[in-house]
């Protein structure tokens, strides 16, 4: 059909795109809506076909400096203007400034009689005087299916779209054309025909009470695009697609290690505590303190000058710094000095699409350090875990991408396996501290463990901690010969085993002084026996001595008598 | 046809005779042989029932696009009935009279 068409489709040649300025909606579609042609956006009532046409005007006239062009079939300018100010676009404001044209077209099938020949080409000079007077390169057509309710003759309204969507492109003009879904078909007129370039299908239902929006790119001539469906939201900033994948897995790591604000934990992660951007996953039952965690690391982003958001789902601002506070934790002053935020809201208020951008905003608002959510289960009660899980996946990509650390809380139900939990978002975590009550002896305590932590040594004990009024404090670990001790066992258990100590003490200094005594007595027996000795030796000393004497005696009288005997 | 560059008010200077007169609009887009078929019809009906108690204006939409708003058009060529109110429109060649005639309740729908 058109010129354009026949554009052949090799690497080189690049379909040129013109962006359309919705939040996510460019990154669906790689980059806009096909420059110069028509796109059908079709959806059922109330699917939200008119707000996306009027940002992409109100996004184009404001971002991109392109005027456009509004032709309503349904609305009259002023409902129009009124109905796309509560997403906070002024066009009346645009109007003045002559970047938008409105035009409503009224017809009226009760006002008009059919009585000959005729064409729409009142249609054409309209719009055509509607381009030139502020020079668009964007057009609106809103919805033109209604033609087919005003004008009886379908053939004629058919061949005139026809005529129309070609003289859009041969003026350039990048179309946005919204129509009815139908029974079967993407509209009910099977405007699709004619609209070959792009479809995108939008859609809005209820499960379990909550709204959710959903988008998807059904066709796309000529550019790759994702063919998922994402859910989108509406709020007062206007039209947020939120894509899964265009993040994906690519943010860049760092190897910055942050403390979690209780000492003896850094020193089980490695005596650094958690990575930088990293997600940490807090999970237990029921008062195991898993606020408290939360609480701690709050503070020590705020201690290092950090700024901190908390999201809390179930206890107020004031709820909060109360309980803090009974454990050393002053929150307030963080809150005061503008370091912390924090964010109470019930999660039923919203669908969970909405929560995420609420979420989304403050983050960007803000730009935090650290993003505490507390708890993340209580989403549950708005959406099931499949979508819970979508939603945090992409919470924490654009977290992670965003360098931002987060912890995230589980409530896990007693009688759940320890190792899963209600959200099944245990995949997402890099770091994973357990909590766990544990009753023994006719009392509870309190016990932690890491069940992971990617890229560092990390201890695998089990730790039990109290919290007292200097916080979460993480006893020394007793195991004794029956295990892991806690609470009253381990303090009879350390005491019995200093008991056991002391008496050990006491042997080894029996047997020493025995020792003493010992040597004393072999000290006193070697001096009886030298004594022995020398008395000994004293006798046999004097006995050779006399016998000496005697001898020299004899000796004597021998030489006297021979003297006298005048022997020789 | 091509003589009646038509595009022309009729009977203007009755003005104040024609208070209760009618007042037509037709609105065409260039000298198209339909928008000269319609304005021709629209005269020679004109003559038969309205017995010069008329007033037609031709509005060509390629001069004056801005005018098209006003009355809604979309169709080309449409005829308006300012007065007698309410405001009708027809929209066509005006080929078929009778028609013609119901929409400008010239006669009764049968």
């Amino acid at each position: 059909m058109g010129q354009a068409e026949g554009r052949p489709l090799s690497s080189g040649t690049q379909l040129e795109k013109s962006q359309t300025g919705i939040k996510g909606l460019d990154e669906v579609t790689r980059g806009g809506l096909p420059k110069g042609r028509p796109t059908l956006v079709c959806g059922g009532p109330g699917a939200g076909k008119t707000l996306l046409a009027s940002e992409f005007l109100v996004r184009g006239a404001l971002k991109f400096g392109e005027p456009g062009v509004f032709m309503s079939f349904e609305e009259t300018s002023d409902d129009l203007t009124k109905n796309v100010a509560s997403l906070g676009f002024k066009l009346d404001d645009l109007v003045a400034e002559k970047m938008i044209f409105l035009d409503y077209v009224l017809i009226s099938r009760s006002e008009i009689e059919e009585t000959g020949e005729y064409d729409l080409e009142g249609l054409f000079i309209r719009l055509e005087y509607a381009i030139a007077s502020v020079g668009a390169k964007r057009v609106v057509l809103d919805s033109i299916e209604t033609l087919f309710a005003g004008i009886p003759n379908p053939a004629l309204v058919r061949a005139e779209i026809k005529r129309l969507f070609q003289w859009l492109r041969n003026k350039g003009m990048t179309t946005i054309i919204t129509g009815e879904k139908g029974e079967e078909t993407f509209t009910r007129h099977g405007l699709e025909e004619y609209v070959s370039d792009c479809v995108i299908f939008l859609d809005h239902r209820i499960s379990d009470q909550v709204s959710t929006r959903r988008i998807r790119i059904v066709k796309y001539r000529g550019s790759a695009h994702d063919t998922n469906e994402f859910p989108f939201l509406i709020n007062g900033n206007g039209i947020t697609v939120m894509p899964i994948t265009s993040l994906g897995l690519k943010h860049i790591v760092t190897n910055e290690r942050i403390s979690t604000g209780i000492p003896r934990l850094d020193a089980m992660l490695g005596e650094k505590g958690y990575y930088r951007a990293s997600s940490v996953l807090i999970s237990g039952s029921a008062g195991t303190g898993k606020t408290s965690f939360a609480a701690h690391f709050a503070d020590a982003a705020c201690r290092r000058g950090e700024k901190c958001l908390f999201f809390a789902f179930e206890e107020s601002e004031s709820q909060v710094i109360r309980n803090m506070r009974s454990i050393g934790i002053d929150l307030e002053q963080w809150v005061k000095n503008g370091l912390l935020i924090y964010h109470a809201d019930r999660p039923t208020i919203y669908g969970l699409e909405t929560h995420l951008s609420v979420m989304q905003e403050m983050i960007n608002e803000f730009n935090p350090r650290a993003v505490i959510v507390d708890p993340v289960s209580n989403l549950n009660a708005v959406a099931n875990n499949i979508n819970v899980k979508m939603m945090l996946t992409r919470l924490l990509d654009q977290l992670k991408l965003n360098s931002i650390t987060t912890v995230l809380t589980i409530l896990t139900q007693g009688s759940q396996p320890s190792e899963s939990t209600d959200v099944d978002i245990s995949s997402l975590a890099d770091t994973w501290i357990r909590l766990r009550d544990t009753e023994s002896g006719g009392e509870r305590t309190r016990g932690m463990y890491i069940l992971k932590s990617r890229g560092m040594p990390h201890s695998n004990q089990v730790r039990e901690f109290l919290l007292s009024d200097k916080g979460v404090d993480l006893m020394d670990v007793y195991v004794g010969p029956e295990g892991f001790l806690t609470g009253s066992a381990r303090v009879f258990g350390e005491a019995q085993e200093k008991a056991k100590g002391v008496a050990l003490e006491q042997d080894a200094q029996m047997k020493e002084r025995i020792l003493e005594r010992k040597r004393e007595e072999m000290k006193a027996r070697i001096a009886e026996i030298r004594a022995e000795f020398k008395t000994q030796e004293a006798a046999i000393k004097e006995s050779i001595r006399q016998e000496k004497l005697r001898q020299n005696k004899a000796s004597e009288n021998r030489d006297a008598m021979a003297r006298i005997r005048k022997a020789d | 046809m091509a003589t009646k560059t038509g595009i022309v008010k009729k009977n203007q200077g009755n003005s104040k005779a024609a208070i209760k007169a009618w007042e037509l609009r037709l609105y065409v887009a260039g000298q198209t042989p339909r928008s000269m078929a319609a304005f021709s019809n629209l005269k020679k009906l004109c003559e038969e029932h309205l017995n010069g108690e008329y007033r037609i204006e031709v509005i060509d939409l390629l001069e004056t696009p801005e005018l098209a708003k006003g009355d809604q058009i979309f169709a080309i060529p449409t005829l308006v009935r300012k007065l007698p109110e309410p405001i009708k429109k027809i929209i066509g060649d005006l080929s078929n009279e009778e028609r013609v005639l119901i929409g400008l309740n010239l006669k009764p729908v049968v």
